[in-house]
């Protein structure tokens, strides 16, 4: 099985109104290139899942701007006026989630776990409309699984069987969103033959990743 | 009362950086709460997270060492200490709220006596998100507000905050450039008062109920 594509042939499955989640934290360790070619293709109504909303003109920042998001799940919008101008209009839903809840939520979407506990929120608005479950005498908030169509992951070194390492920083996000995908799409920075990559060293194992593309350096 | 802001700020992180110890694992938020770093004792060995994923943050590098890979939570060029450690974000946040993380630093917008800490956001004004410091004060060990004492003359510790709350009853110690206070059972405490300062001058610039210690001690700044 050849999981190595062009962009144009893993686009043909972006389709408007998809839940898209996106690997990087504040643009760092993002998919620039597939973002790119998702501006180009002009994918309309986005409910976006990622860490922030990135910047302007870096991430999904860009999507943001362009007006192709209609709801976005995140933990920090303040690096994009953009965010808070469209989520003060009414044009776009933001749905602000405290980052440790967001990563959990996703680890759950991904291991088939009907939710997670957290004690973070209790007290504040995040707890409204939510199930508040005692455990041993603490308060705990349900919080529910989130999966999404389309993750859209950035690999530092990727093989061509899609085993996948992140560099440093880099991490954050994309080993989570790959799990918790019904496509996931790895943009490789470096791609290397099969067993280039120590089974120690890989991250996001093969089985995860439906298909590659090439980013950019 | 110290006037300059400069050294408002001085005063603020060089005692935050006396509350550390060695072998804590620190989260320091963005902001202010960063130069508490340029101040920790050499003597001690303490290890900072990044929340974005890493703990052994070290200094800004220079221009020249700059790596794409590695930035702090504020999105700003960082580098690593011998011994650092890369991971997830949701390894990242288990650390945070699995009580391995000894100590969090962070500013705030309002704090109240009942240790209720409201710093992400203001309603129909500035609303960034909380990021992970909903997470940071629920689920550090040591909760530490660094702040100015008031903004623009205005109380910022209160009886109860009126802003949405960051998380309740969490706060452990604020420091400001008037003093420390200490949240305890029996209410917030002025422990220590800073140089040039007196008591009277805190109490008008607090309006949360101010117990004031026994045997006060001027800060060490």
């Amino acid at each position: 099985m050849n999981k190595i594509k062009t962009i144009e042939e893993a686009l043909e499955h972006i389709k408007d109104g998809m839940t898209i989640s996106v690997g990087g934290f504040l643009a760092c360790g993002t998919p620039e290139r597939l973002i790119d070619a998702i501006i180009e293709k002009g994918v309309k109504d986005i409910t976006l899942i990622c860490n922030d909303t990135g910047f302007p003109e870096r991430g999904v920042g860009k999507w943001v701007v362009k007006g192709m998001v209609k709801k976005v799940i995140a933990s920090h919008v303040g690096t994009n006026p953009e965010t808070g101008r469209l989520m003060n209009t009414g044009e776009m839903e933001v749905l602000l989630v405290p980052q440790g809840t967001l990563a959990e939520q996703v680890r759950a979407g991904g291991s088939g776990l009907g939710g997670i506990l957290t004690p973070t929120g209790i007290g504040t608005v995040i707890e409204e409309g939510k199930q508040k479950i005692n455990v041993n005498g603490k308060d705990f908030l349900l919080e529910l699984p989130l999966r999404a169509d389309v993750a859209l992951v950035k690999g530092s070194i990727v093989d061509k069987k899609g085993n996948v390492y992140y560099k440093k920083a880099t991490k954050n996000f994309n080993p989570l969103i790959a799990t918790a995908a019904d496509l996931v799409i790895v943009e490789a920075e470096e791609l290397v033959e099969v067993g280039e990559i120590d089974p120690s060293d890989v991250m996001t194992p093969s089985i995860f990743v439906n298909m590659i593309v090439e980013g950019r350096k | 009362m110290i006037q300059d802001k400069d050294r408002k700020r001085e005063i603020i992180v060089k005692r935050v950086a006396q509350e550390l110890k060695d072998g804590d694992l620190v989260n320091l938020g963005i902001g202010m709460p960063t130069l508490v770093a340029n101040y920790i004792p050499q003597d001690i060995d303490i290890m900072l997270q990044s929340e974005n994923g890493f703990v052994g943050l070290g200094p800004a590098p220079d221009e020249c060492d700059i790596d794409c890979d590695i930035v702090n939570a504020g999105s700003q060029p960082a580098s690593i200490v011998p011994g650092a450690a890369f991971f997830d974000s949701a390894t990242s946040f288990g650390i945070i709220r699995g009580g391995h993380l000894d100590v969090t630093v962070l500013g705030a917008l309002q704090v109240d006596q009942e240790g209720n800490l409201a710093n992400w956001m203001i309603p129909g004004k500035m609303v960034p998100g909380m990021g992970g410091a909903m997470d940071l004060v629920v689920g550090a060990k040591r909760v530490i507000i660094a702040m100015e004492h008031t903004a623009k003359g205005a109380p910022k510790i209160l009886k109860k905050c009126t802003l949405p709350l960051t998380a309740a009853g969490q706060v452990d110690l604020i420091v400001t450039e008037m003093g420390v206070i200490e949240k305890t059972a029996k209410g917030l405490v002025l422990t220590e008062i800073a140089p040039e300062t007196t008591v009277e001058e805190v109490l008008s610039a607090t309006e949360a109920d101010l117990i004031i210690a026994d045997n006060l001690k001027v800060m060490d700044v």
